[in-house]
């Protein structure tokens, strides 16, 4: 039994480890920022490599909490984009006061996603969630002297506890239709019978508001620009790609029955998500604000690619928040480190950037690119493969809109390339000297965007895991 | 023989590259890459010309098929036939050409270089492909280059065109992908030869033709959505208009073949629509050159309308017209990328374009000028230049066909050619005789590495267009087998 829980539930419990750690630190005798800062990485970077180590399969608590190699890979995919992060915001942390509870906060709500996306039942869910969620209203207050920071915090908290709220109604219709809260009892009480029906779509917008599809997007767009950059990254690449990989797992196991229903609002939710993110991301000159819609974009096509409900579905949606953590991270963190130092976060700041800054105007170009969906980047495959899934069904009407909105997220995609490149500035950003850790992470990003696509078994691997309808 | 060096031999030259130090080095490398390639082009070409001696009458030689991505059934699959072969020499020859006119080019000269080299990876790419999926990837792989090559080393309104440029591009490719999508979820494979012998059903045909075919059409500037090719063209950099029309716009015509053999059905019963447009596109674009006074516009349009006859050549369906709209590919590929290149050769020693600012050329710049006139020449027509041959081939095999509405067009797409010629002649003698103005008079003629890109460039045209029978040679056979099952698809309804 307890060999067990040591193995199956590894992540988590180094997880908590290092929770522990970090409070002990914490009450230990004053330590210089550096060194915690790398004792975090090197920790991370174990952690990781722990979740890797050994790939088992099992439930514990009866069946509340559950995994298997598709989970370990989905917490691993989780625990990288963590790692990332964190080696990003080297910059911004090494003259922060309170390293120590910036990282309680991320870690705490890492270990509620994980929660969430082992839970094999809707209270283990609703747990995970929330725990997921509220740190990363306080960390979202972490430039502690801006006010814009505690602005997005208090939306943050208010939108999750609305959406949180939605939810719950949600959960308790299921349970009283039902009578269960056990995704595998569940299943198959599910019928379209009204008030499941009304249950099943309070749900839906509860996962919305946690993904940011439109039209649950309204607090994004303020969040990202006034939260610190790495809660920004973290929100918009961890906490969506953790509800994403429920929503799925949800939608293909638990709702199966009413499937016909809810393919019908995957459709209708990635038509006005990609439409609204696309046509707002284009105005946009912040650049967070600019990432924040772009990401909104995203989420429709990743939509786009459930809809497809069958194994190539579930697969390219894994893939593409794998290469979405690239891309977008890579992103994040030139803007991350160019706003630590210069505290720039206009895109139109970076005109001329490529004169002083070739080396993180690259990075920045090839995510852009793989956002994009340009070749040989990652992004390329990834798209491609979701749109290939959500065509499985048909649905060329849906393919053709969204082919053609990635001539729209083309657009504005090329217009950062066209400042970092093609436009004079007399001031632009001066020489940056970029500590060593962020700049292994932007290697590992851009190996990571370039190696992800060309490199088919990555994506075969994932298929072989994933499941369909 | 393993096609895969095609692209290796770019990509490793693109690296090289990136580690060589300044622009002695970078542009010798580059030099070095597009010979060998050029080299590897030729030596396949004897490979090739060997075993089709011998008896081998497969539509592709040298294939190989790897397994890429399993799962979905997406293979590496590539193979030449002789079409794709002649685009590939094109592509050779445009690149050594196009590295020799860079020669001097001192600003961001590793980007440059890189860029160049990727573009033409792509294209390589493209043009071995046999899987629809690697076709579509390398076909992509050629945009971004364009781009930042426009955008970055540019005149003129550059941003503004790169960025119309790519967008279009990218529509055409989105359309593509529709049409991909299609074809691959009724036939459940992307590999063109496969479906070639499974055929595609008429109704699925019908549907996803459009997307694919006008896809492939806004890269070759099929009317009306040539609009990027003017713009872009006229704010690239030298070397970058010469890929552009020389390699670029032929991966619109080469997808455009490939489609239209893929569905030839639909390809059949919407040809009046393509000839239609290609119509207009080869009249427009004549008369929109006479407009024009920058000597780039002028070839840009003129590119235009002779990108007409590409798809004219293929909307006509038969054999004759597609061998003559595969040879109008090679032959506007050369000629235009000779036109651009004398055109950048006269501005890097003038600093305009504008034909009423130039006159007199030939006194100070005889190798230029002549240079010029060989294009421009080769452009309206002259026999004994490939652009004859090739008019000569589609006019042959579009008047075979016997409804008089394509008899039609055929014969307004012949009279093109005398506006065709109004403003060659026009430009060119503006241009090179008559009197010189002051601040021109003490220009000096070319050096030894613009010499070289235009002679290789002349040789191409010459080859062409003196001993057309050995361009037949490589293509008719590859047209043969791509056009039978097609004619007697057509004969059969």
């Amino acid at each position: 039994m307890f060999n067990n829980i040591f193995l199956l539930m590894r992540q988590e419990l180094a997880l908590s480890v290092l929770v522990f750690l970090l409070l002990f630190i914490k009450i230990g005798k004053e330590r210089s920022n550096t060194s915690i800062l790398n004792f975090v990485n090197i920790a991370l970077f174990v952690n990781l490599i722990i979740g890797i180590c050994f790939v088992g399969k099992g439930e514990l608590f009866s069946g509340m909490f559950a995994t298997n190699a598709l989970i370990i890979l989905e917490k691993n995919i989780l625990n990288l984009a963590v790692l990332i992060i964190s080696m990003q915001s080297f910059a911004w942390l090494k003259n922060h006061d309170q390293v120590i509870e910036f990282y309680l906060l991320i870690f705490t709500s890492l270990l509620g996603m994980f929660f969430l996306i082992s839970s094999g039942n809707l209270l283990i869910f609703y747990l995970g969630l929330e725990m997921s969620t509220i740190p990363l209203a306080a960390a979202a207050n972490f430039d502690l002297s801006k006010r814009k920071s505690s602005e997005a915090a208090m939306k943050l908290i208010l939108s999750s506890a609305f959406s949180s709220g939605i939810l719950l109604m949600g959960i308790s219709f299921l349970y009283g239709t039902s009578g269960t809260l056990t995704f595998s009892i569940l299943t198959a009480h599910i019928s379209n019978n009204p008030l499941q029906l009304f249950a099943f779509i309070l749900l839906v917008s509860g996962f919305a508001f946690k993904i940011a599809a439109v039209p649950f997007h309204l607090w994004t767009a303020d969040v990202y620009e006034g939260a610190p950059i790495a809660v920004t990254s973290f929100l918009s690449v961890v906490s969506k790609a953790a509800v994403l990989f429920t929503f799925v797992s949800v939608l293909y196991k638990v709702f199966q029955p009413i499937a016909s229903t809810w393919y019908l609002i995957l459709i209708l939710l990635a038509v006005v998500t990609i439409l609204i993110g696309n046509l707002f991301a284009i105005r946009q000159d912040n650049f967070k604000r600019f990432l924040a819609f772009s990401s909104i974009a995203q989420v429709g096509f990743i939509l786009i690619g459930i809809s497809g409900s069958s194994v190539a579905g579930s697969a390219s949606l894994i893939y593409f928040i794998l290469i979405y953590v690239f891309s977008n991270l890579a992103a994040f963190g030139v803007v991350s480190l160019v706003s630590a130092l210069t505290g720039k976060e206009n895109i139109s700041d970076y005109k001329g950037f490529y004169k002083t800054n070739p080396l993180l105007s690259w990075v920045l170009t090839i995510a852009l690119f793989s956002l994009a969906g340009v070749p040989p980047t990652a992004g390329f495959f990834g798209k491609l493969f979701l749109m290939m899934a959500g065509a499985a069904k048909g649905n060329y009407g849906l393919i053709t809109f969204a082919a053609l909105n990635m001539v729209i997220s083309f657009y504005y995609y090329l217009r950062v390339v066209k400042a970092i490149f093609m436009e004079e500035n007399e001031a632009p950003i001066e020489k940056l000297g970029i500590p060593l850790v962020s700049k292994m992470a932007m290697y590992i990003c851009v190996a990571g965007i370039l190696i992800t696509g060309l490199a088919s078994m990555i994506y075969d691997y994932i298929y072989s895991l994933s499941f369909g309808l | 023989m393993n096609l895969s060096l095609l692209i290796l031999v770019p990509l490793v030259t693109a690296l090289a590259i990136l580690f060589a130090k300044g622009l002695k080095q970078i542009r010798v490398i580059g030099l070095i890459g597009a010979v060998a390639q050029l080299s590897l082009a030729t030596w396949i070409l004897k490979l090739y010309m060997v075993e089709r001696a011998a008896g081998n009458s497969a539509t592709h030689l040298f294939e190989s098929n790897y397994s890429w991505f399993t799962t979905l059934h997406i293979n590496y699959h590539i193979g030449i036939d002789g079409i794709s072969l002649a685009m590939i020499l094109l592509t050779s020859v445009i690149v050594v050409a196009g590295i020799l006119v860079s020669w001097t080019m001192d600003k961001l000269s590793k980007e440059y270089f890189f860029l160049l080299v990727l573009l033409s990876m792509g294209a390589y790419g493209f043009f071995i492909s046999l899987d629809l999926f690697t076709l579509f990837f390398f076909l992509e792989v050629a945009v971004i280059p364009k781009f930042l090559l426009i955008g970055i080393w540019g005149t003129g309104n550059k941003t503004n065109s790169a960025m119309k440029l790519a967008l279009m591009l990218m529509a055409g490719s989105a359309l593509v992908f529709v049409g991909l999508m299609g074809i691959y979820y009724n036939t459940n494979t992307f590999d063109i030869v496969e479906i070639t012998q499974m055929g595609i059903s008429v109704g699925v045909q019908k549907f996803f033709f459009p997307f694919a075919f006008l896809g492939f059409g806004i890269f070759a500037a099929l009317f009306p959505f040539h609009t990027w090719v003017p713009d872009g063209h006229a704010s690239a950099p030298t070397a970058a208009s010469m890929f552009l029309a020389g390699i670029s716009m032929k991966l619109g015509g080469y997808g455009c073949l490939r489609i239209a053999a893929l569905m030839p059905e639909a390809a059949n019963s919407y040809s009046w629509i393509i000839i239609t447009l290609a119509t207009i596109a080869i009249i427009y674009g004549a008369f929109a050159t006479m407009m024009q006074t920058d000597l780039k516009y002028i070839n840009a349009y003129s590119s235009i309308s002779h990108c007409g006859f590409v798809i004219l050549g293929i909307g006509m369906m038969n054999k004759t017209s597609v061998n003559g709209a595969v040879i109008q590919m090679v032959s506007h590929g050369l000629m235009t990328a000779l036109f651009f290149a004398a055109i950048g050769m006269i501005y890097s020693r003038t600093h305009t374009r504008l034909v009423s600012q130039l006159g007199g050329l030939l006194k100070v710049m005889p190798f230029i000028s002549t240079v010029f006139v060989i294009a421009g020449l080769c452009s309206l027509g002259l026999p004994g230049f490939s652009g004859f041959v090739a008019e000569m081939t589609v006019f042959m095999g579009s008047w075979q066909n016997p409804s008089g509405d394509y008899r039609f067009a055929t014969i307004l797409s012949g009279a093109s050619i005398v506006v065709t010629a109004v403003y060659i002649l026009r430009a060119t003698g503006k241009t090179i005789m008559g009197p010189i103005s002051d601040e021109h008079a003490l220009l000096a003629d070319a050096t030894w590495n613009e010499k070289l890109a235009a002679g290789l460039l002349i040789i191409g045209i010459l080859i062409i267009g003196l001993a057309p029978f050995l361009i037949n040679q490589l293509i008719m056979p590859s047209t043969n087998i791509l056009m039978s099952p097609i004619t007697k698809a057509i004969t059969l309804k």
